[in-house]
């Protein structure tokens, strides 16, 4: 235990929390123009597969994460066309592409390489272990200039905050909402890349394992601000960290893998009172 | 009237055709034969006895899921955690089959069902007391708790429930006197060996009594009126944080009564990882069912036929796993929810658009 605070654990929580803090930016630019995406995860695992699967056949991790990019924009489309064109529920839209992403992956693992739901290994000279963290980080600060210093982050949350207003003052509010919906989709699904083409070397059934949600959670904890968001996938990805360390020792397994999500419920239970969310997210905008 | 009825049937009905024809695109780029994969999987689904035996089968669970989201979405909520309430409720049936397994049948079946409903009551009611209390949204909460489920259960089992030696990740089997009977021991025609048993008449009787319980008792009405317009029932003196928490704990009731066909009626124990997404399939089955019993029960038949057929699709076609199964879900969802705007409890004014995620 007293090693606790290492090197070894200082690298390993910015490795766990890069996937989250990608995700999280992505939800970013969504939920501050007012659409709640839910589907994080399912996005995170297209793009986890589309990148593994791409990199197998292509032998370049760089046009794995490219493809995976293009996918997760490709499924982020399904999610902005029903909820912002049709108007679905947001929630239920979004759930629908995380069961869509549970089946797709598996689906196409068994008509491209017979398995149901992984992917081949991949040599270890065309993976990108660290490249993702620093896009990762670097996004942060450059989140924060376009939400605050751009006409377009300032359209993204005058759309997010009162699309009313902002529809009257000629900002066409579902053009932004798609162009942000599709961002999140591009940078969840970069997170996801980094799980299967950076952590690991391969894509496995369901290998976010809850990380779209609890990227989620750190969205609503940072209070949908850039740098507080990355405060808190740090949080998540320190805990996570933790965990592993401890894997091994006399605390049964199970305890230690709950230390997330328990966690994400006493952030969310702890926080959300004083967090104030976009005030027209889940609202899809129609001219009266 | 006539038309609000042709809508309701009408359109699901439209998704789920929706639904087979993105499928069929995909099965086509996979390079698979689309007629021939459906034929496999309606086929296998519709023979008599076994296809139809075993589409009731897998049915069961999805229609008490089913009704679990249900009612959770009559309040305006998603419960997303049927998978871990029917989780820890088989655990917790399982537990009173193995410690009390010396009691005579008729007090320990009761008792064992008592268990299932009771432990996925409170796990459900828990993401209700943190949302009614703290605003906590119940989408990732009941998302998290499924994880937790998960991993409490699986360690109860692996340090204190496994048998000895034992190398799957299973407790040991209940008494004798907690089995339920298979539908086959009395059913003409249908072999004993199909796992069908009495938890499917036990569903059946959920949806008549979720039916009831939603529109003919106060209590119904206030957990209706919650999810329709959460300030207006507020406004009518309905106390809308004890609506939220009830639903939620009439839903993890429900989707703990998957439980007792499971664990009593056909694999005597507590086996880990036993669930394959009976709780997130019920998402499906509600919206496509409209969120009503009648619509859950025929929902549930379909998507019990598409898991039946799904299995043997998976066996019997070169390209095509059984996770098609999960596409025509996602699809379906998708198509109906799209629509949904039109009515009911998740359109303008339902609670899911109050609390953000």
């Amino acid at each position: 235990m007293e090693d606790l605070f290492s090197i070894q654990l200082l690298s390993s929580t910015l490795r766990l929390a890069t996937p989250l803090l990608l995700a999280a930016l992505g939800g970013l630019y969504s939920e501050r123009s007012g659409v709640i995406n839910i589907a994080l995860e399912g996005l995170m695992l297209a793009g986890a597969f589309t990148a593994a699967t791409v990199t197998h056949y292509a032998g370049n991790p760089w046009i794995g994460l490219l493809a995976a990019i293009a996918a997760g924009m490709t499924v982020a489309a399904i999610h902005a066309v029903a909820s912002i064109h049709f108007k679905a529920d947001q929630v239920v839209s979004g759930t629908a592409i995380n069961i869509l992403f549970l089946g797709v992956p598996a689906l196409l693992s068994g008509a491209f390489f017979q398995s149901t739901g992984a992917t081949p290994q991949i040599p270890r000279g065309q993976l990108i272990p660290n490249a993702p963290i620093v896009i990762a980080f670097l996004l942060v600060p450059l989140t924060g200039y376009v939400l605050n210093r751009t006409s377009f982050g300032l359209r993204l949350r005058a759309v997010g905050e009162n699309p009313e207003a902002a529809d009257t003052a000629g900002v066409s509010v579902n053009k932004i909402r798609y162009i942000a919906v599709l961002l999140s989709g591009a940078l969840a699904a970069i997170g996801g890349a980094y799980l299967s083409i950076g952590q690991s070397s391969l894509f496995t059934r369901n290998m976010t394992a809850g990380r779209g949600f609890i990227a989620l959670a750190a969205l609503i904890f940072g209070k949908w601000r850039p740098v507080q968001t990355m405060l808190a996938c740090l949080l998540f990805g320190f805990a996570e960290a933790v965990s592993i360390q401890l894997q091994g020792g006399s605390i049964p397994v199970q305890f230690i893998q709950m230390i997330p999500y328990v966690l994400t419920i006493v952030v969310l239970v702890g926080f959300i009172g004083r967090a104030r969310a976009p005030r027209s997210l889940g609202v899809a905008y129609s001219k009266e | 009237m006539i038309m609000s009825w042709l809508r309701s049937v009408l359109f699901p009905l439209i998704a789920v055709i929706a639904a087979f024809v993105v499928g069929a695109i995909v099965v086509l780029l996979i390079g698979d034969d689309p007629i021939e994969t459906y034929r496999l999987l309606i086929g296998s689904a519709l023979s008599w006895p076994d296809g139809i035996g075993y589409t009731l089968f897998y049915a069961t669970p999805l229609i008490f899921t089913g009704l679990a989201v249900a009612v959770a979405f009559r309040c305006g909520l998603l419960n997303i955690g049927a998978e871990g309430q029917l989780y820890v409720a088989a655990f917790a049936t399982a537990w009173v089959g193995i410690t009390f397994a010396n009691l005579p049948q008729i007090l320990l079946v009761p008792l064992a069902c008592f268990a299932a409903v009771a432990a996925g009551a409170i796990w459900g009611g828990i993401p209700g007391v943190l949302k009614a209390r703290f605003g906590a949204h119940e989408v990732i909460n009941t998302i998290m708790l499924n994880f937790i489920a998960v991993a409490l259960t699986s360690y109860f089992t692996q340090y204190y429930y496994k048998a000895e030696g034992d190398p799957i990740m299973q407790t040991r089997v209940i008494g004798q006197n907690a089995h339920i009977p298979r539908m086959g021991s009395f059913v003409p025609g249908l072999p004993w060996r199909i796992p069908l048993n009495v938890a499917f008449i036990l569903a059946i009787l959920a949806c008549v009594l979720v039916y009831l319980f939603l529109w003919k008792t106060r209590w119904g009405y206030e957990i209706r009126a919650t999810g329709a317009n959460p300030a207006a029932a507020e406004y009518g003196g309905i106390r809308t944080g004890r609506q939220i928490v009830l639903a939620m704990a009439v839903s993890g009731g429900l989707a703990g009564m998957v439980a007792i066909g499971d664990v009593l009626g056909y694999r005597f124990r507590y086996y880990d990882g036993f669930s394959v997404g009976y709780g997130f399939t019920g998402i499906a089955v509600a919206l496509l069912g409209r969120n009503h019993p009648a619509g859950v029960f025929l929902a549930a038949l379909l998507f019990g036929a598409l898991i039946r057929g799904g299995l043997f699709v998976d066996i019997f076609s070169d390209n095509v796993s059984k996770d098609l199964v999960l596409v025509l879900q996602a699809v379906v969802i998708l198509f109906v929810a799209a629509e949904a705007l039109f009515r009911g409890p998740f359109g303008r004014f339902g609670l899911l658009k109050r609390s953000k995620v």
